[in-house]
């Protein structure tokens, strides 16, 4: 019999998580990606629970990887736009998953665009609720999977990770930083100084003004997407002013001491914020990220839906032993 | 807490003596030698499937494949023991399609584990025939599952507890009935 894990009713952040949680994520991560490469695709471990992906702000990368995830696990998923439904019509947060609730849910996926959405449901609701990303929070599972993917081609601990681009409006950013801080890796941001969060040396993130230099240090680069409304408000000069000044090119990269891993969230926008050599390029692990994705938010998936703790502990009690 | 007795079932030598005298029935029940696969249940019965291969490759001359097949996922009891911390890998060598499958685990005791089994293989494909060999067959069945080939059949009560080691995970070869006192 094992224990349960540490992990809670939800995943909120990785801010929130011990290391101890986030190796088990990653080392649960592991099974399902053979899981993906059956030709069924499909495991019962969740079947008969229900799972609705509550998506408040455009997705598709990220709601079609849950639900891939939520399918190869034969949960039953129903997937709720804020266009086209009730809450469109005004209805509000909680109401809305109060309702859904009234229909026997068990998981809630959330993306929205306010920070702290997730933990708002997660505080008002018993089913399990796990953020998809909110406003410029957090954004766990894309933070997981980026852990993944490096913990693919070298040791985390001790990596230098630099994160470039628009760090202050990045969710993605935030749950890396956590992530990578937790697992012991070194990390550093690198961008436009009005897209850097004020004090972020305090948490022991190093900050480089220059690509270049990012680079030379770097044994990973994520490459963050550029929002392009930044520009409209005055963040950056102009998108080719920040391509020359921070892009991520190959005349750039070839002059690094060590050859570099490449991440990328997605979507990207090619000539802004990386070169699509690079992004194309033999260092590029962008789509093993998307690969990634679906077996960790599997192994999520899996973790939070298992039994409770107590039911566990009174398992223990009689029944079968370790043996079966 | 009540007293525990531990007894010793089998020490190193009587398990390779019990491996030999499976691989023979095991081959006894096999029209063609050439179409097996042993399929062990994580971990023990990975660690036996590969005994049992090399016992089988010795007294046929043919080579055995094998596989691993974690069954976590395919448990009917997630809900009640909680998710099992880390889920391990699910290997399987050929295509099953034709093959007559072994499944080899460690200890039969509710069959919940070969009926996951059971359904597992299902979604690899459709072998010709499926059989179970198990080292040690305890007893308290909650399905309708027999071992077609068991090393050591014994009568362990709800409370008692089987206990075996492999040398590749533990270091010593050996199984224990280990029983807890009456309450």
């Amino acid at each position: 019999m094992s224990p349960g894990p540490n992990l809670g009713k939800d995943l909120l952040g990785l801010e929130y998580l011990a290391a101890g949680d986030i190796r088990l994520l990653l080392d649960t991560a592991e099974p399902f990606k053979e899981v993906s490469e059956r030709a069924i695709k499909k495991v019962p471990a969740l079947r008969g629970k229900t799972i609705v992906n509550l998506f408040f702000e455009a997705s598709t990368r990220t709601r079609i990887s849950f639900e891939f995830a939520e399918k190869r696990l034969s949960a039953d998923t129903v997937n709720v736009a804020s266009v086209g439904s009730s809450v469109s019509k005004g209805e509000t947060l909680v109401d809305t998953a109060k309702n859904l609730e009234a229909m026997r849910i068990d998981m809630v996926v959330i993306r929205h665009p306010s920070s702290g959405a997730a933990r708002f449901l997660a505080e008002r609701i018993e089913s399990n609720v796990i953020n998809a990303g909110d406003g410029k929070h957090e954004h766990p599972t894309q933070g997981l999977l980026d852990l993944l993917t490096i913990r693919d081609h070298r040791p985390i601990e001790g990596a230098k990770v630099c994160i470039v681009g628009d760090v202050l409006h990045s969710r993605v950013a935030r749950s890396n930083i956590w992530g990578l801080l937790k697992l012991g890796a070194e990390v550093a941001v690198c961008g436009p100084q009005s897209l850097l969060p004020m004090g972020i040396e305090d948490i022991g993130v190093r900050v480089f003004r220059r690509v270049e230099e990012a680079i030379a240090w770097a044994d990973v680069l994520n490459v963050l997407r550029l929002q392009l409304e930044r520009m409209q408000s005055g963040y950056i000069p102009s998108l080719r002013e920040y391509y020359r000044v921070f892009g991520v090119t190959e005349e750039r990269l070839a002059r690094a001491p060590r050859e570099l891993l490449i991440l990328h969230p997605g979507p990207m926008n090619r000539g802004v914020e990386i070169d699509s050599r690079v992004a194309d390029g033999p260092h590029s692990v962008i789509l093993r990220q998307v690969t990634n994705g679906v077996a960790v938010r599997m192994a999520v998936l899996y973790l939070l839906a298992g039994g409770r703790p107590e039911l566990a502990e009174a398992a223990k009690g009689g029944g079968a032993g370790g043996e079966r | 807490m009540p007293p525990t007795e531990r007894q010793q079932l089998m020490d190193a030598g009587a398990i390779e003596q019990t491996i030999h005298a499976m691989a023979r029935d095991i081959l006894q029940q096999t029209h063609d030698p050439a179409h097996l696969v042993l399929v062990g249940v994580q971990r023990r019965g990975v660690e036996l499937a590969s005994r049992l291969a090399r016992a089988i490759a010795d007294a046929s001359g043919q080579a055995v494949p094998q596989g691993a097949l974690d069954i976590t996922l395919y448990r009917d009891d997630l809900e009640v023991v909680g998710p099992k911390p880390i889920v391990g890998p699910t290997h399987l060598p050929v295509d099953l399609d034709g093959r007559h499958v072994w499944i080899v685990d460690d200890v039969l005791y509710t069959g919940r584990t070969i009926r996951a089994a059971l359904d597992e293989l299902a979604d690899f494909g459709r072998p010709a025939r499926i059989g179970l060999a198990v080292l040690v067959d305890r007893g308290g069945r909650e399905l309708p599952i027999q071992a077609d080939v068991v090393g050591a059949p014994i009568a362990a009560g709800p409370r008692d507890h089987v206990e075996v080691l492999v040398r590749e995970l533990d270091g010593r070869d050996a199984a224990f009935l280990i029983s807890e006192g009456a309450t």
